[in-house]
């Protein structure tokens, strides 16, 4: 098979002596580092512990289901077990794993700029990071929360004796780390832009993280505020959502969705731009339609705002509010079929060539496409009665957030990963692991879509035997999931000592991350470069190579 | 970049005390009217009347002691974008809340 990877020759290539890893030694030179990169990479490290925590626990969510009875577990420890999961995967995985990483990592280098505008406001995000998962792990070994991953009222307020409190000022934390990343990021990008940099001539990585920090910025505090109001409802009685107290108990789901509707978009919109590089770099040609993927990027970001009531149609909302907010749901479609279209148009006529990140972005793109097609039939107000709160709905969002963001996440992790360690990755098992990620998602979340339609309730321990077939089929799909997602886990560690030098540019990509040195150094740039180019120009690249033959000769 | 030139390039604006002093005044007297207005019996609009005096001492506050007034376009554009999430989150609400009970009387 054709591939578009060129290596340095293996015998003679060394890893640059001086770059960021090696720049300073020590544990204090991490954990007081102000470097972009450093950032990034604890942040890694962190991110993948909490994931393969959440991951235990969804085993443990799949093992119960095997059985028809709730035999594995307790009813009240399988409500746990599932609220921790949520929690877990959602605030302390999905919405840092590609911003605070690849983000941090690539942004300043993408723009041109020697670090974030902050670079301590991003350590201190770090280190809000770790005292909400700290936290989080606190009150999940103390006897953990039962709320699931939404806090709703009453049942968080009045009804239940977990640990609501922790875990909420846990989510409290974790959200300022989420806003100071996003902060950091608008601002950068628009202050340290390089020379030539123009809004134009910016990878859509950057765009698509513009748009996920504006909904970080604006979004959590909402989350924030309804969290603060649900503790101090359980510990002093305000009643806001007291009925008894002249509150009301919706108004709770209307702060909390205002910003957990967004949060879906804070999570997807960067691996959009994960998936926008990669397909450009392996089908060698410009994003077609550069700026329409861009603007839908921001149209995302401002519709999200407008549809979160689609989550609450059967909580007792009003009907007719119902209807306004079922219409603008559907507009949220647009800009994301925008997305999927124009990458499809990217590849049409391209040299595409399979290494992992593009199997990786092949995944994102058909599971998102039916994660965001069952998004409407949910959207969609009359048949949103008969399927949520069943399994239609955690097939559908595990569709895009597992299926959409963790490829996407993937993906990026393969692609970048070459420029943050300086090594390849081994690349016939990582096709391997892409493929077997891909089979066993299908396997795992398919059958839920069934078991949804036919009506079986999500958050139970158990089910009518009549559903037992299909979540066995599931159970079984996550068993392959799992092998999937430890393939990786091993090779990339064992790929630190033992993966081929991998050069500035293996992938031949345009940006300008690719054109400095693998680690970069620590002030990224040795001269702060000046940018003719367009982003995505594969014949500029071509220029600077035969530039570089000339001048040798 | 060219933000980046007119940004350093920028002479700060210089606002003279006389200003500083009429505004803290301003905000003095609408305390003032505030308390005084509580002592009204106006049954529900006692809070719509506090509510509003706040908001247009906010305003004043983000005006002329937080410089937006003399800031750049983005600083503006920077201070609506909270506003307008704000009135998004207020407004979409409210079309809950004010047509819940429609049909049911």
């Amino acid at each position: 098979m054709s591939s578009i990877v060129s290596l340095p020759d293996q015998t003679t290539a060394r890893i640059p002596k001086r770059n960021y890893l090696t720049n300073e030694n020590g544990i204090l030179s991490w954990l007081l580092t102000g470097d972009h990169k450093r950032i990034a990479m604890l942040y890694l490290i962190s991110i993948t512990f909490f994931f393969f925590i959440g991951g235990a626990l969804a085993g443990l969510i799949r093992l119960e289901l095997l059985t028809p009875q709730s035999d594995l577990m307790a009813t009240d420890t399988y409500n746990k077990v599932f609220s921790m999961h949520g929690i877990i995967m959602i605030f302390l995985f999905l919405v840092p794993s590609v911003p605070a990483t690849l983000g941090n990592f690539l942004i300043p280098i993408m723009v041109g700029a020697k670090d974030l505008a902050f670079p301590k406001i991003n350590l201190l995000s770090w280190y809000l990071y770790l005292a909400g998962g700290s936290l989080t792990l606190w009150a999940m070994i103390n006897g953990g929360v039962d709320t699931g991953w939404t806090f709703t009222t009453p049942l968080s307020t009045h009804y239940v004796n977990t640990n609501v409190v922790t875990t909420g000022l846990a989510i409290f934390v974790a959200g300022f780390s989420s806003i100071f990343t996003g902060l950091n990021f608008i601002v950068t990008i628009h202050r340290m832009r390089a020379p030539g940099m123009t809004w134009f001539k910016l990878p859509l990585f950057v765009w698509s993280h513009y748009a996920a920090s504006i909904l970080m910025v604006l979004g959590t505090p909402v989350l924030a505020i309804a969290i603060v109001l649900v503790l101090l409802e359980r510990t002093i009685g305000i009643g806001v959502f007291d009925p008894t107290k002249g509150g009301d108990p919706i108004l709770f789901q209307h702060l909390f969705w205002f910003y957990s509707h967004p949060a879906v978009y804070i999570m997807i919109l960067p691996g959009m731009g994960v998936i926008s590089e990669v397909i450009s770099t392996f089908s060698r040609k410009r994003v077609f339609g550069y700026s329409a993927v861009a603007f839908s990027s921001v149209a995302i970001a401002v519709f999200g705002f407008f549809v979160w009531e689609h989550h609450m149609f059967i909580m007792g909302v009003s009907n007719y509010s119902t209807l306004v907010f079922s219409l603008l749901t559907m507009l949220v479609a647009v800009p994301s079929s925008i997305k999927i279209f124009n990458w499809a148009f990217t590849l049409y006529k391209g040299s595409i060539t399979f290494e992992t990140p593009m199997l990786y972005a092949f995944g994102f793109m058909g599971l998102f496409t039916i994660g965001g097609l069952t998004g409407v039939f949910l959207g969609a107000s009359g048949t949103d009665i008969h399927l949520t709160e069943t399994y239609f709905i955690v097939a559908h969002f595990h569709f895009v957030m597992v299926g959409g963001m963790l490829m996407a996440f993937l993906a990026g992790i393969h692609f970048w990963w070459p420029k943050m360690t300086g090594r390849m990755y081994p690349e016939k098992i990582s096709q391997l692991a892409a493929v077997v990620t891909f089979i066993g998602f299908n396997f795992t979340f398919f059958p839920q879509f069934l078991l949804g339609m036919l009506g079986m309730p999500r958050r139970y321990a158990a089910y009518p035997p009549e559903f037992q077939v299909l979540n066995v089929f599931s159970t079984a799909g996550a068993t392959i999931l799992g092998v999937g997602y430890l393939l990786p886990m091993i090779y990339l560690v064992w790929s630190l000592k033992y993966g081929k030098i991998a050069g500035a540019n293996p992938w031949q990509a345009t940006g300008l991350e690719w054109q400095i040195q693998s680690p970069p150094l620590t002030e990224n740039f040795v001269e702060i470069p000046v940018v003719t180019q367009d982003a995505y120009d594969y014949e500029w690249l071509e220029r600077q190579k035969e530039h570089e033959v000339t001048q040798v000769g | 970049m060219s933000e980046l030139e007119t940004h350093h390039g920028e002479e700060p604006h210089i606002v003279s005390p006389k200003i500083y002093v009429l505004i803290a005044a301003t905000l003095l007297i609408c305390t003032a009217l505030t308390v005084a207005a509580s002592y009204l019996e106006l049954g529900p609009w006692n809070a719509v009347v506090a509510l509003g005096i706040a908001v247009f001492k906010a305003t004043l506050v983000v005006l002329f002691f937080m410089h937006i007034k003399y800031s750049s376009k983005l600083m503006k554009l920077t201070v609506f974008a909270g506003l307008f999430t704000f009135l998004a989150l207020v407004g979409m609400s409210m079309s809950d809340y004010i047509s819940r009970a429609w049909g049911s009387f």
